[in-house]
């Protein structure tokens, strides 16, 4: 029992992460209805960036390991939102009218582009996070020794999910991301300026990648320049999981996705743990064509 | 028109077959890459150009393929080229399984799954599934293909060995295209509801046409394998059913001369920038993003189909 707490709450840690991932996915395909394949690599970006702030600015000694760790992510976020908007105006917006077959293919672009991007600039080697910035220590939990960058990876996913759901439920900008999502052309013909939503949802997904990315440095301290394709996938099944363009159902698809892996691989096989992830999202699919929270959209003919 | 069609097919293959003796080895093993990626092109080309159905995974029926011949070849010793129905069989049958259960499945909850079917595959190769793949090492001492009692082992014997097959594939293709069976993809693409309401059984087609597209990929996995000798699981990877994807969107999504640019180029921009080293891959991928902008299309588009009325029943011919 103790092996199972132990794997879930791991589980959980990295379910959080995929959480975060996937929702720049969800919300771009939510309004865009196209997959953003170089959002992986914006969380590749997110990784090294923090590598990078934390290393030249010391911010976490001068100001203490919370509020030092807290500034960077804040700083992260604010530089990960302007590669967003870059990107979208870059290789996306030429590209509204088209096909969306050539969409996909500019997004593999980018994609390619910004990961040899990371690679020409930081080398293919693994890169280091220092070790000591988070203390080391755990908390108990039902017998269970948790460490406590876990709990705080989890418990700030959980946070950021909840604000941006409260942030598209309350408010005005909220609403026109929704409304946009349902139909573009009826948006525009209530007054909402689509093309500036877009680019809002460039910036918040981005951002919240970015964020992940430094995440997943303070919890395996290495990172990887073709880490985002992994990442990347993973949240976009976690996406799909939940049923894509749906908000809550990338949260609940990205942990359950995360302790699905973790269990499967404590107890069926860890060199299969990729499969079994891929395996539990086509079993769903058959079952739920539009994933677990997706809603089943009636075919207008 | 068709006679110029003939002609010009005929006159362009005569000339590359006496292209060889003229390229040293390197060029002529970087034609055979084309040709290997214009084929597997033109069978996911049946999936995606014409039917509209996003398949990222093709490198797992292409897998399939090579596996299957490069296992029967080295356990029972049977000549290469005799497994080459073998191969067929076993992606399409494959394919036909795998698809039977998802091939209803919107658009992109299908690229996830096909992407998903082809890191299962991966998974399971590297894994030494039953005992039998090899694991991460792969497969090696698969022998060389012979025609006629000639073994082809270099690579001016394996350019007109690919290149051979890659005519009979573009020929085939091409009355396919404009068969019964390829007119029916093209409405499936346009226009679902439209086409099943018209009386084509939509879920029957997408099988067949997976299955097609897998058999054929199945088939070049075999020459792939022939060809190297020694094959793993990292020659299939997503990345290779990345690049399939994209060389049929780059040249033309459903246009046969579209995909054999397109092949050109995928294996082309990175041997032109080489100079670049490291820099290749990003050149490659801003290359892509600056197609897609300016030629949506692809660069050579699917031409729209062209009726001739000969008469208009009740009126006079002009």
């Amino acid at each position: 029992m103790e092996e199972f707490f132990q794997q879930f709450a791991n589980g959980l840690a990295v379910g959080g992460i995929y959480a975060l991932i996937a929702l720049g996915y969800t919300m771009v395909y939510g309004v865009l209805k196209l997959i953003n394949f170089a959002h992986g690599d914006l969380f590749t970006i997110g990784a090294y960036l923090g590598l990078t702030v934390l290393a030249a600015l010391g911010l976490t000694e001068f100001y203490g390991a919370v509020i030092g760790v807290l500034l960077v992510a804040v700083m992260i976020m604010g530089m990960l939102a302007a590669i967003g908007a870059v990107l979208d105006r870059a290789a996306y917006r030429p590209l509204r009218e088209s096909p969306r077959l050539s969409a996909v293919v500019s997004a593999l672009g980018a994609s390619i582009f910004l990961q040899n991007l990371v690679m020409l600039i930081y080398g293919a080697r693994f890169q280091v996070y220092p070790l000591d910035i988070l203390p080391s220590t755990s908390i108990s939990l039902f017998q269970v020794d948790i460490p406590v960058v876990k709990v705080v990876v989890l418990a700030a996913s959980i946070l950021l999910m909840a604000v941006l759901y409260l942030f598209v439920q309350r408010t005005r900008i909220g609403t026109a991301i929704r409304a946009a999502a349902i139909d573009q052309g009826a948006a525009r013909l209530m007054g909402i300026d689509v093309n500036r939503v877009i680019l809002i949802v460039f910036l918040i997904g981005p951002a919240l990648g970015g964020v992940a990315g430094l995440m997943v440095g303070l919890l395996y301290g290495q990172i990887n320049f073709t880490m985002g394709w992994t990442y990347g996938l993973k949240a976009f099944t976690a996406a799909i999981l939940g049923g894509i363009g749906n908000i809550p159902g990338a949260m609940v698809g990205g942990l359950l996705l995360g302790v699905i892996e973790a269990l499967g691989a404590a107890y069926i096989s860890i060199a299969w743990k990729d499969a079994i992830a891929f395996c539990v999202l086509i079993a769903i699919l058959i079952v739920r064509p539009t994933g677990l929270l997706g809603e089943r959209v009636a075919e207008k003919i | 028109m068709k006679n110029r069609n003939a002609i010009l097919f005929i006159l362009f293959s005569a000339g590359l077959a006496t292209l060889p003796p003229f390229l040293n080895a390197y060029w002529v093993d970087v034609l055979n890459s084309i040709g290997i990626y214009a084929i597997l092109g033109l069978s996911l080309n049946l999936i995606v150009g014409h039917t509209g159905l996003f398949n990222l995974g093709h490198a797992a029926f292409f897998a399939i393929g090579a596996y299957t011949a490069a296992i029967l070849n080295t356990t029972f010793g049977i000549p290469i080229l005799w497994l080459l129905p073998v191969s067929a069989l076993a992606a399409g049958l494959f394919a036909a399984v795998v698809a039977r259960p998802i091939v209803h499945l919107r658009g992109d909850y299908l690229c996830i799954v096909t992407i998903g079917v082809g890191e299962i595959v991966r998974i399971a190769l590297v894994n030494d599934i039953f005992g039998i793949t090899g694991g991460a090492n792969g497969i090696f001492d698969i022998s060389r293909p012979s025609v006629f009692g000639l073994i082809i082992r270099t690579p001016y014997e394996f350019f007109y060995l690919i290149w051979f097959f890659l005519g009979v594939t573009i020929v085939l293709f091409h009355f396919l295209e404009n068969s019964r069976f390829g007119r029916a993809l093209n409405y499936l693409r346009e226009d679902e509801v439209a086409a099943e309401g018209s009386g084509i059984p939509t879920a029957r087609y997408k099988l067949g046409v997976f299955a097609l597209g897998a058999a054929w990929a199945g088939m070049v996995g075999l020459i792939f394998a022939s060809k190297m000798t020694i094959i793993a699981p990292e020659s299939f990877s997503f990345w290779e059913s990345v690049l399939m994807f994209t060389l049929i969107i780059l040249g033309g999504a459903g246009s046969i001369p579209g995909v054999l640019l397109g092949a050109a180029l995928i294996v082309g921009i990175p041997e032109v920038f080489r100079d670049l080293a490291n820099a290749r891959m990003l050149v490659f991928g801003a290359a892509m993003v600056v197609m897609m902008i300016f030629r949506t299309e692809g660069i050579i588009p699917q031409r729209p189909r062209v009726y001739r009325i000969e008469a208009i029943p009740g009126e006079e011919r002009p």
